[in-house]
This record gives structure tokens, C-alpha cells and sequence, in this order.
């Protein structure tokens, strides 16, 4: 039945189904594992990094973006030998940079996490519901902190829905490391900075083989600009 | 056309071209956005030729028969407006309303054409309702004068007339922004436009402090306009005086200029 109902995009199944979402959705799930968490003054992203061929360049292969000095994304993306979805990514966080910087022009103000997610989302929405377009194959985890000092999570995902979290994962194994989260996540967990940190990279370290190598690590403290942490000094 | 674009599209425009560099709505899709414009352009406020100087021909830009005034201080911003209309030297009302009413806690004031300031006001009020729906908190008095002045600013030279003070209360505490159809957007503590103007700036450089009470702000900015009315031939009629709070803005007097000269002749004596 699928057959009949998946070629087109626009275009329900008789079961109420979108099958290029829920494939663009598959395709999300072939990525590389993601990790978001949202402490009291710290927001933290980890990304699985996946080796890099011997003579490629490392830092050229990043999967964590600054969408504006207080709000960053993260989306996990597959290996080279799929369609390389880090492309589609690429044009989104494109878009939401710009639109950052047309919101701060408009309302002279920096976009709250919740309206450039909202943005993203809309944008991928309707990438779902034109023809001659195929869905987005990403989701994302944005995270940033509002003009407020509030710090703030979001998950998107392909068809364009968003929804705000405390903790999540994206990617292969999520839910793995999304059941992590929920045993471990706790406001004693989640105390300090360093123990938000601590807690992403134990979720992560769940599904990714051990080795600093393999873990892309950033955060955001309030008041401050995404910081990469590459070493246990700085922690 | 923008005013198509305004009234069709949404704020955040999604259009369907999804190439276009998504401005944040509004119809920006020129790339000529900015306001180097107004660089050059001095906050003028007295008669000004336009274009070729043909004869006699003149086109007085925006000094027209009005006194608006608005000034901020420590409980908020004072409003203060009179009510005359002229044609020519024709009288033709006394009892205009001044003070546009954009939403319970922003005001915006008139002077210049009537018909440009109530209309781009009311468009304003219909996208500051938007953005309140659609971000779940108040507009700010920076973003909505702004959105009013990309508004007008893709009719500049076409001759739109409008000089406006956008006044409110947000999370910044008290805004006041001056707006005309030339593309200029100035913050300020203080603005008074139209032909009673300079009358009413002698008066509130006087009396204006920071520190002022509710009454006494209310009093210098009844007495700013009735001085203007008395010496400008063009404004008259009501002073209406309007006071923005925190918790949003309110009617504090409508009085007859003619009252409040007999109050001050009274008061001399």
C-alpha cells in the first residue's frame, strides 16, 4: 500500500499516513547520535562524532552551529556514503541565521529559542506540504537562552513539529540514550554546570564507543557565546 | 506593492519563494532596506521645498496646523495633543481626536494628513495584535515604531504625510519614538510636532525634569499646548491629555483651551 501513497509528497495514504515524512523521519534515525540538556545556567550540546577519514580536515566536518551569539543548533547527520543530508542542514541553519539577524533589524530585539525554532519548524513544514520539494531530512536540537536569562531547549524534526524539552536525544540509538536521560535527569543531576555536562556526556557515552575523540561537546552560559569544550581543563 | 504585501501576508512573511532572503515580514523584499537615508536628512521640522522649485509651487512637508507633544519622565510618558483642524484658514473642526489609540498600552499621536496617520496607525495596531498572538507577549515600543517606519518607508517620495510619536510602556519601561513618512525613526525623552511645535518645546524645556509628579507632568503638558494654542493660529480647540503606565495608558483631561486660558489669566492675577 505504501507504494502507491509514498511518491509524491503531497499526497495522504488512506491511513491518514505522510510517507516521505515518515522516510525523511527513517533517514533522521541513520544519523549520528545527538544529546541536549538544559541545567539552571548552562545549556549543553554533545554531538557523536564519527571518525573522519585519515587526510580530511577535522574541524571542517562541525555539527554544532551558533545560529546567534545566545542560541545554537545541533543535528546529527549520516556518514558520507548516504545522501549527505549535513547539506540540508546547512541551508536551515542558513535560513535561521538570517533570520536571526532580520528579527534583531525588525523588533531590536534577539529572537527568543522558541521563534527561531518556530521559524525552522514552519520552514520544514512547508517543505512537506509543496510539491516538487522533498521534506527536510533533519531534525534538530536548538538550544540558546532568552532575552530573559531563561535557557531553553528545542527538538524539530522533519514533518515540522516542535516541541520544547529538558533533555533529549536525536539520532541513532536515541532511545536509548533518551531512557538514560529519563532515569538520570533530576535537579541534583542537573545542580551545577559541570554536572549538566557531566550528565550529556555519560548519556552519550551510552552509545558511542569511549574516547574523547568521538564526542563533540558545546555549551552556552548564559550571558555568553557558544563555547566548544575540547578538554577536561575546561570543565 | 507593499501595502498588498502588509495586508496578505503574514509577519514573519513564509512566501512561496523560498529563495527569497526571508526578511521578518512586511513586504522587505527590496534590498535597499536601510536607513542611510535619514543620515543626511536633518530632523527638520520647518517648511521645506521638494523637488524641483517650480514658481511659487511649495510643499509644506509636515508642518501642519497641529500642536502634538510627548515627553517621558518617571511615571511613564505624558500625551499631550490639541483638536483643531484647519482648510486654509478655515476652521474646519475643533474637536479632532489626535491621540490614536493602537492598542490598551501603546498611543500614537497625528500630525500631518489625517487620513495617512489613522490609516497606517490602525495597520499598525492589526500587526502589533499579530505579533503579540503569535510570540505570546506584548510588542515593544522599539519594534512597533520600527515596523511603522518600514511601513511608510516604501512610500517615501510618494507623498505620504505623516509625523507621528508612537508612545507606550514595555519591558524596558517607558518608549517614545518619533516616526514621519520621510523614514525618520528618533528616540527621544521628549518630541513636539507640527506648526504650534516650537511654542510647546519653549514651555517643556522650562518645566521639564525627570523627577516630576503625575500632576505636575500632566500640567506642564496641559500648559505646553494651551501656550501653543494661544499664539499658533492652527491649533486650538481641546487639549487631550493622555498618560502611559506601566499597566498601559490612560485619558487623564480633555479641556477647552478657552478654560484653561481664563484658569491661567486667573491664576497671573
Amino acid at each position: 500500500m505504501a507504494a502507491r501513497y509514498d511518491r509524491a509528497i503531497t499526497v495522504f495514504s488512506p491511513d491518514g499516513h505522510l510517507f516521505q515524512v515518515e522516510y525523511a523521519q527513517e533517514a533522521v534515525k541513520k544519523g549520528s547520535t545527538a544529546v541536549g540538556i538544559r541545567g539552571k545556567d548552562i545549556v549543553v550540546l554533545g554531538v557523536e562524532k564519527k571518525s573522519v577519514a585519515k587526510l580530511q580536515e577535522e574541524r571542517t566536518v562541525r555539527k554544532i552551529c551558533a545560529l546567534d551569539e545566545h542560541v545554537c543548533m545541533a543535528f546529527p547527520n549520516q556518514s558520507t556514503v548516504f545522501i549527505s543530508l549535513t547539506a540540508d542542514a546547512r541551508i536551515v541553519i542558513n535560513r535561521a541565521r538570517v533570520e536571526c539577524q532580520s528579527h534583531r533589524l525588525t523588533v531590536e530585539d534577539p529572537v527568543t529559542v522558541e521563534y527561531i525554532t518556530r521559524y525552522i519548524a514552519t520552514l520544514k513544514q512547508r517543505y512537506t506540504q509543496s510539491n516538487g520539494r522533498r521534506p527536510f531530512g533533519i531534525s534538530a536540537l536548538i538550544v540558546g537562552f532568552d532575552y530573559d536569562g531563561t535557557p531553553r531547549l528545542y527538538q524539530t524534526d522533519p514533518s515540522g513539529t516542535y516541541h520544547a524539552w529538558k533533555a533529549n536525544a536525536i539520532g541513532r540509538s536515541a532511545k536509548t540514550v533518551r531512557e538514560f536521560l529519563e532515569k538520570n535527569y533530576t535537579d541534583e543531576a542537573i545542580a551545577s554546570d559541570n554536572d549538566a555536562i557531566k550528565l550529556a556526556i555519560k548519556a552519550l557515552l551510552e552509545v558511542v564507543q569511549s574516547g574523547g575523540k568521538n564526542i563533540e561537546l558545546a555549551v552556552i552560559r548564559r550571558n555568553q557565546p557558544l563555547k566548544f569544550v575540547t578538554s577536561p581543563s575546561e570543565l | 506593492m507593499a501595502l498588498c504585501s502588509v495586508l496578505r501576508g503574514e509577519f514573519a512573511d513564509f512566501s512561496e519563494a523560498p529563495d527569497q532572503p526571508s526578511a521578518f515580514g512586511c513586504g522587505l523584499n527590496q534590498t535597499d532596506l536601510g536607513f542611510g537615508a535619514t543620515l543626511g536628512d536633518s530632523f527638520n521640522l520647518a517648511v521645506k521645498t521638494v523637488g524641483d522649485e517650480e514658481g511659487p509651487e511649495r510643499k509644506i512637508e509636515f508642518l501642519h496646523g497641529t500642536t502634538t507633544l510627548a515627553f517621558k519622565f518617571q511615571h511613564g510618558v505624558i500625551v499631550a495633543v490639541d483638536s483643531r483642524a484647519t482648510a486654509g484658514s478655515y476652521i474646519a473642526s475643533q474637536t479632532v481626536k489626535k491621540v490614536i489609540e493602537i492598542n490598551p498600552y501603546l498611543l500614537g499621536t497625528m500630525a500631518g494628513g489625517a487620513a495617512d496617520c489613522s490609516f497606517w496607525e490602525r495597520l499598525l495596531a492589526r500587526q502589533c495584535r499579530i505579533y503579540e498572538l503569535r510570540n505570546k507577549e506584548r510588542i515593544s515600543v522599539a519594534a512597533a515604531s520600527k515596523l511603522l517606519a518600514n511601513m511608510v518607508y516604501q512610500y517615501k517620495g510618494m507623498g505620504l504625510s505623516m509625523g507621528t510619536m508612537i508612545c507606550g510602556w514595555d519591558k524596558r519601561g517607558p518608549g517614545l519614538y518619533y516616526v514621519d513618512s520621510e523614514g525618520n525613526r528618533v528616540c527621544g525623552d521628549m518630541f513636539a510636532v507640527g506648526s504650534g511645535s516650537m511654542y510647546a518645546y519653549g514651555v517643556l524645556d522650562s518645566g521639564l525634569r525627570h523627577d516630576l509628579t503625575v500632576e505636575e507632568a500632566c500640567d506642564l503638558g496641559r500648559r505646553a499646548i494651551y501656550q501653543a494654542t494661544f499664539r499658533d493660529a492652527y491649533s486650538g480647540g481641546q487639549v487631550n491629555l493622555y498618560r502611559v503606565h506601566s499597566e498601559g495608558w490612560e485619558n487623564v483631561s480633555q479641556e477647552d483651551v478657552l478654560q484653561l486660558h481664563h484658569q491661567y489669566q486667573s491664576q497671573k492675577a
